[in-house]
């Protein structure tokens, strides 16, 4: 009888976890996306703070030429194509309405406020990030990191301030160079390729574009070079703290996880941003 | 006794569910060399991390001078851990900087020194450590002694007091082994730092060392001396000496001090009133002056050939050997009187004349570049032990005897191509 009351008990405890096991999850997901939340807030405060102190420019500078220098190839590229693409494609919806005069504008707006930020900071997390996440990691996971804290030099001061300043100076710039080379992009497709006056282009880009959208571009492309400095440098200078993997296989996994959340928050953070900005 | 530099009171460490350090007690005293010892795993790093503040203990305290190290102010503190240097057992180099870049690195960082003022310093530590070939080189282009090297320079570049080695000889040969310690004991010897090692490798830290702590099943079990430590009757001792024993072997071809001194006590139970037994010390002198201008790789290949030259010479009439300090070796001739084992001896030094000295020559040879010449003598010395008495004294009074037996001159003239001139008591060699 008491066996069978055992039973009993024991199986209801089960349902009892089973149904509160989805909630648990989604809770423990939730205080631990807050935990990170805070931490890579106090890591990039640290990391702010520590960009004024002695002998930061030369480290900086380097940085800047990693990230923003050796990135303007494949942004050119990109934004090349990408202006092109707009081009193709505003002509072919505008002559249905005979106004496709309104391209050099439409081409121009689209790069300024939204493609231009975007797709610099997305490609730049891809080239720089990424590299910035595995090479924290590694150092990480090799105690160079340690050995810094054993000769009493300060890791965030050393190693992630000057990669910071770095995002946020290059990638305001870099998002100009995508906006400049995008807009020639869609001079080439629109007017080279589709015949369209060469004159109506550059009239219709001058008229509608307003220093506020070039400003407000330039606004998200500082937040987005917040984020992804601060996502790619704090998941690969704590790769070693996950709890899902360890050593090589956690670089690795940090890598992913900078790009795939740099990513995310950037379209979400543009959507924010945006809703603010207009 | 004086205050301890670093004091462990009832030290506890536990990662989740597993503990670490458990009530850990320690003491380590300035300008000394302390050794940690114990198995793989053990929790020495962990340990040594405590030390230098990259871990925290869940329990316990840590105090330097006798001050609780939670207690001093985030100022004092830097100020603290800036006298001490950290060689991790990875090395942890910075890959993508050169050899130069990564001993200059504390130096650039943590002072205001004049650019001039570090590349002097750096250059001196390079040389010191035989890097200088390898300046521009990167941490990947090095061997994994070389590497230990770099380490080492970056260690000492900013003159610490005290120095923690994580598992310094890692991964090397035992002849690079011998010759890593070799170099932290010169080292230690002429700064004056406080050095903590932590090993579980190799019974040349009993050379070095001043004092050995035992770390097994997450406590310390063992503090003393080296000496101290051979008489320590604990189940760790087996497991780590067995190891080490066998790294001996291979080393320098001859017994461990711990099974000499049972070879000893074998024999002299054997003994009758009657019998007498030898002992005969060698010393390899000049040896900092093959340190200096070979290195120490050829220090060390040159003990080791001394040590099998030596046992293989006495091994086959009954001897057995150890090595009692770095350029010293004792042998046990059992069985004889002083006029038997003179008559022996002067035969080994027949034969170490035209062939023992030149295989250390050959040995250390290896190492530089052709041309180059130490001058390098042995020494040997010869006493009788009384029947049933214990082996030290008569070592000492071996060590009074000791005269020279065979010297590598350097001929200032240079008649031969290689400039070397072999000598033994009255008569010279030419090579």
């Amino acid at each position: 009888m008491a066996l069978t009351a055992n039973s009993q008990g024991s199986s209801d405890n089960n349902k009892v976890y089973m149904l509160l096991k989805p909630f648990s999850l989604i809770g423990r997901t939730v205080i631990d996306w807050v935990n990170n939340l805070g931490a890579a807030v106090i890591f990039l405060s640290l990391a702010l703070g520590q960009s004024f102190r002695r002998k930061q420019f030369v480290k900086t500078v380097r940085q800047i030429y990693y990230i923003g220098a050796r990135s303007i190839t494949i942004i050119m590229l990109v934004s090349l194509f990408t202006g092109m693409v707009l081009g193709l494609q505003s002509h072919h919806a505008l002559v249905q309405f005979g106004a496709e005069g309104a391209v050099g504008s439409l081409v121009a707006l689209s790069l300024i406020m939204e493609l231009g930020p975007v797709l610099t900071a997305i490609m730049i997390t891809a080239r720089a990030g990424s590299a910035i996440a595995a090479e924290l990691g590694i150092q990480r996971i090799s105690e160079q990191i340690d050995a810094l804290h054993t000769m009493q030099i300060n890791p965030i001061r050393y190693l992630i301030s000057p990669k910071v300043i770095a995002a946020i100076i290059s990638f305001p710039l870099l998002t100009a160079v995508f906006d400049l080379i995008g807009i020639l992009g869609g001079y080439i497709s629109g007017v080279l390729l589709l015949g369209l006056n060469a004159g109506v282009y550059w009239h219709s880009t001058e008229v509608y574009v307003v220093m506020s959208d070039i400003t407000n571009g330039f606004i998200k492309a500082v937040v987005f070079a917040i984020i992804v400095a601060t996502v790619c440098c704090y998941q690969g200078y704590f790769a070693h703290m996950r709890k899902d993997s360890h050593g090589a296989q956690a670089v690795g996994l940090a890598t992913t996880s900078a790009v795939v959340i740099s990513c995310v928050l950037i379209l979400i953070s543009d959507y924010v941003v945006t809703s603010l900005l207009i | 006794m004086d205050t301890p530099l670093i004091e462990f009171k009832d030290v506890t460490k536990r990662f989740g569910s597993r503990t670490i350090l458990d009530h850990v007690n320690l003491q380590i005293y300035e300008g000394e060399v302390t050794t940690i010892i114990g198995l793989s795993g053990s929790g020495k790093s962990v340990l040594l991390k405590h030390i230098i503040g990259l871990l925290q203990p869940d329990e316990g305290t840590i105090l330097f001078r006798g001050r609780p190290i939670a207690g001093i102010k985030k100022s004092a503190m830097a100020a603290l851990f800036s006298q001490i240097s950290y060689m991790f057992q990875g090395n942890a180099l910075f890959d993508s900087m050169n050899v130069y870049d990564n001993v200059a690195l504390p130096l650039r960082e943590t002072t205001t020194l004049a650019k001039e003022e570090i590349s002097r310093r750096v250059m001196a530590r390079i040389e010191q450590t035989e890097l200088s070939e390898a300046i521009f080189k990167y941490p990947s282009e090095l061997s994994g002694g070389m590497q230990k090297r770099v380490a080492l320079a970056r260690a000492l570049i900013t003159d610490p007091r005290i120095v923690l080695f994580d598992e310094p000889t890692t991964g090397q040969d035992p002849v690079r082994k011998n010759a890593i310690l070799s170099m932290i004991a010169q080292y230690q010897r002429k700064l004056n730092f406080t050095a903590i090692l932590v090993s579980h490798e190799i019974p040349d830290v009993y050379f070095i060392s001043n004092r050995i702590l035992a770390l097994y099943d997450s406590r310390i079990v063992f503090q003393g001396t080296p000496e101290e430590l051979e008489n320590f009757d604990h189940p760790f001792m087996n497991e780590v000496i067995s190891s080490l024993e066998a790294l001996q072997k291979e080393l320098s071809g001859l017994y461990s001090q711990r099974q000499f001194q049972m070879l000893n006590h074998v024999q002299l139970k054997r003994r009758d009133t009657a019998e007498n037994y030898c002992v005969v010390v060698f010393n390899l002198e000049n040896l900092d002056d093959i340190v200096n201008k070979m290195g120490h790789d050829a220090a060390q290949a040159a003990i080791r050939s001394m040590g099998l030259y030596v046992d293989k010479h006495f091994g086959s009439i009954g001897g057995f050997s150890t090595r009692l300090r770095t350029n010293e070796i004792v042998t046990v001739l059992p069985y004889s009187n002083i006029a038997d084992a003179e008559v022996i001896l002067q035969r080994f030094i027949g034969d170490f004349q035209k062939q023992g000295i030149r295989d250390i020559w050959a040995a250390t040879h290896k190492e530089i570049i052709p041309g180059d010449c130490v001058e390098f003598a042995v020494r040997a010395g010869i006493a009788q032990g009384q029947p049933i008495a214990e082996i030290e004294p008569v070592v000492e009074s071996a060590k009074l005897q000791q005269k020279e037996i065979g010297r590598l001159r350097c001929e200032e003239r240079r008649l031969a191509p290689s400039g070397i001139m072999i000598e033994g008591d009255r008569r010279g060699v030419k090579k």
